[in-house]
């Protein structure tokens, strides 16, 4: 049989274009520092898209899928050293192959437990698996390392395809190698969406009982999609563990297991592409942000509670709400309210931060006395002024959000009524 | 015996302490199918507001007026935040109470910094119960006392529920929500009533429970998970179920902390020899205090291959 299949050209395109981005990035940011973080997100990207086969695609919300990861990384942190020692030969560059093993391995074992349950229960029982592997990796040194982690060196292995200075030692060289994996995990995990298992996953997440009905054990399908996610995940362990060298019980914890779901949920769970996203913006808070305040898990913990309730889709439902209305070229009409709303939050977040900040040097840095610097100014907590000026910020900048964001709320209201009519009458 | 019957006390108190924590839990949850994933963040919250407010006025009053201010913050985030989030479904209702865990163990670190805070047992009920020591039991006061508000509360709950008719409108609205509404009763309301007093609920259990233990920003996370396998292997919804399971998880605790069995012990008492050339000794060596903190999460996995539903529970998911 003949069958006419047009290439998808803009299909093309976008993973060429992904491919080209992920070459040429390093030529842009090729200091130590961003270096570094664009090797974090490619782990992270690998790692949250893997928790979104599992929270968008089947519907399962884990809190707890640090374990594949972190058990991932320790397999791979403990070939590294194998190989170092000569008792394994085994090419570094595809160490993530033992990583994802033993991730898949482990969504096996602790999986057939986990998807007995969906739902709610689903997500505690994930929990409490999490807390039982941090809990027992503390209590066996001998593998995991106890409080200080296992630690290897990431440039013993014979050199990449036989060329001499491919070692991984350098940080651009093993950029390139989480490159080069994070692109096959994304084009591997795409096209699983697309086979008839990562489809009758969306049928399980969206009504498991019409699911059994037309043949299929939605039990079954929830334990397949978490080896397979747990694959992914072990393959991200593999690659942080190259990337830093050391592997910690820290890598299963809770924290860990926290983090990806914060990074999935607010790029979009509901988009493939949103956990990409979402793990950009997440290693952004996480690494960039911690540098300069120690509150930075309060910021990002406000981010997520702000999106879960005013943009439940994440990032990536705004961005696409607001190409709507550019589409529909009524984006003139929001333009004016966008900059009252933007600019008075900003103003808002301003002094949110510096009472914030404030408040964390008083309770935390007793020893550095009452003057700090923020924003480029010096502030003395021990005296009134910065506080006033604070609390003026705050109550100015809140007053002109409530103003504006009244009219914002209208005018948006009006153009989405307005495009759902017209979708409505021109189908 | 003497030390097997303190360490019982031991083990039924922090169970009962448990059950403060997984009543308001199972109630919120059977009532709005929301699992409160900041519950303890609450109980974290309750022992705090009570160290502060006893540092000004003293325990007692804070055993009334911290509970009283949990009720209140409970019930303003079910007012502006849950009830926000509830038309687009559980999980983001989930995820919403799972943010404010964070920003709440945050905000405690802003306020009173990152260390233990010095939260004191009441001088009057610091020391050993007289009348057991007479038996050569030891055991504290302060957890005698621990117990008798536990089951105060506890009874108390159970009387407003079946015999008050706020209890009976609470209990039609858990099956028939929509039933009680055209019966000209103000749901939402009910709901909100609910989650402020399982709030409080946790922050009584804060309270009394952050000065017999520790008052620092960890307490949160390292009770959040045990009460969540309290409620999963007594049967989710199941108060009942849950009661069972917060003292049996209380009792192998305090009975698992001071056992300094293992494996190996057990096998050379009956004439094995068993040393480090044994396969697998770094696991037959391991004693059951040093296991003790999976034990839980083990009865956790157990029971959901014996019974996945839980010891009481009737629902499948």
């Amino acid at each position: 049989m003949l069958a006419f299949k047009p290439i998808n050209l803009g299909r093309w395109v976008v993973w060429g274009l992904t491919a080209v981005l992920f070459l040429l990035l390093p030529a842009y940011f090729n200091k130590g520092f961003s270096l570094t973080l664009l090797s974090q997100m490619g782990v992270t990207i690998i790692f949250a898209l893997s928790y979104n086969m599992l929270l968008g695609q089947s519907g399962m919300l884990s809190f707890g899928h640090a374990v594949y990861s972190g058990l991932g990384a320790f397999f791979a942190i403990h070939a590294l050293r194998w190989i170092g020692a000569g008792t394994l030969v085994w090419p570094t560059s595809l160490l993530p192959l033992i990583g994802g093993a033993a991730g898949a391995l482990f969504g096996m074992l602790f999986g057939y437990l986990t998807t007995r349950r969906a739902g709610t229960p689903f997500a505690m029982i994930t929990l409490g698996i999490g807390e039982m592997v941090f809990a027992a990796s503390l209590m066996f040194p001998g593998f995991f390392g106890g409080e200080g982690g296992i630690t290897a060196d990431r440039a013993v292995g014979a050199p990449f395809l036989g060329i001499p200075g491919i070692t991984f030692g350098p940080q651009v060289q093993v950029y390139y190698l989480i490159a080069a994996w994070c692109f096959a995990s994304i084009v591997a995990m795409y096209a699983l969406t697309q086979t008839p298992l990562g489809r009758i996953a969306n049928a399980v997440r969206d009504n498991p009982e019409r699911a059994e009905f037309i043949g299929y054990n939605p039990q079954r399908v929830r334990w397949l999609m978490l080896i397979l996610s747990g694959f992914f995940a072990g393959i991200a362990g593999a690659l942080a563990a190259i990337n830093f060298e050391i592997v910690s019980a820290e890598n299963v914890s809770a924290i860990r297991s926290g983090g990806v779901l914060l990074a999935a949920f607010i790029g979009g769970a509901a988009f493939f592409f949103g956990p990409i996203l979402g793990a950009v913006v997440f290693v952004f808070f996480a690494v960039a942000l911690s540098e300069y305040t120690k509150a930075w898990q309060l910021y990002l913990g406000v981010f997520f509670v702000l999106l879960v309730l005013f943009a439940p889709g994440g990032l990536s439902s705004l961005i696409l709400m607001n190409l709507r209305v550019v589409k529909f070229r009524k984006f003139r009409r929001l333009r004016d309210p966008y900059f009252g709303v933007l600019f008075s939050a900003l103003a808002l977040a301003f002094g949110t931060v510096l009472v914030i900040e404030l408040m964390y040097h008083v309770t935390l840095n007793v020893g550095q006395g009452p003057a700090i610097r923020l924003f480029g100014m010096i502030f003395d907590t021990s005296r009134a002024p910065a506080w006033t000026f604070a609390g003026v910020v705050i109550f100015g900048a809140a007053s002109a959000f409530e103003f504006y964001r009244r009219r914002f709320r209208q005018q948006w209201h009006d153009v989405q009524r307005e495009i759902e009519d017209w979708v409505r009458d021109n189908p | 015996m003497e030390a097997l019957i303190s360490q019982a006390l031991y083990g039924i108190s922090y169970g009962l302490l448990l059950f403060m924590l997984a009543a308001g839990l199972t109630l919120i949850f059977s009532m709005m199918g929301v699992l409160n994933f900041a519950h303890a963040s609450f109980y974290m919250l309750g022992a705090y507001v009570a160290y502060q407010i006893s540092s000004w006025l003293g325990f007692w009053p804070a055993l009334v007026l911290a509970p009283l201010a949990l009720f209140f913050l409970g019930a303003a985030v079910e007012r502006w935040g849950l009830r926000r989030v509830h038309k687009w479904g559980h999980l983001p209702e989930l995820l919403f109470t799972f943010g404010l865990s964070y920003i709440i163990v945050e905000l405690v670190q802003v306020v009173w910094g990152r260390a233990a805070v010095a939260y004191r047992v009441p001088p009057e009920l610091d020391g050993p119960v007289r009348w057991l020591q007479r038996y050569d039991i030891t055991f504290p006061e302060y957890r005698m006392f621990m117990m008798a508000v536990a089951v105060a509360i506890l009874l108390a709950l159970w009387l407003i529920l079946t015999r008050t008719r706020i209890g009976l409108v609470i209990q039609a609205a858990l099956t028939h929500p929509q039933q009680v509404e055209a019966l000209g009763h103000n749901v939402p309301r009910v709901f909100m009533l609910v989650f402020g007093g399982g709030c409080a609920l946790a922050g009584l259990a804060g309270v009394v429970g952050g000065n017999a233990f520790v008052t620092e920003p960890a307490m949160a996370s390292t009770v959040g998970a045990i009460v969540f396998v309290v409620i999963v292997v007594g049967g989710m919804g199941s108060l009942a179920g849950a009661f069972i399971a917060s003292l049996a998880i209380g009792l192998l605790e305090s009975f698992g902390k001071v056992s300094d069995w293992s494996v190996a012990k057990l096998a050379t008492s009956i004439g094995l020899a068993v040393d480090a050339g044994t396969p697998g000794y770094d696991v037959l060596k391991l004693t059951l205090s040093q296991v003790a903190p999976v034990l839980p999460y083990l009865v956790l996995v157990l029971i959901l291959i014996v019974r996945p539903k839980g010891l009481l529970g009737t629902r499948e998911d």
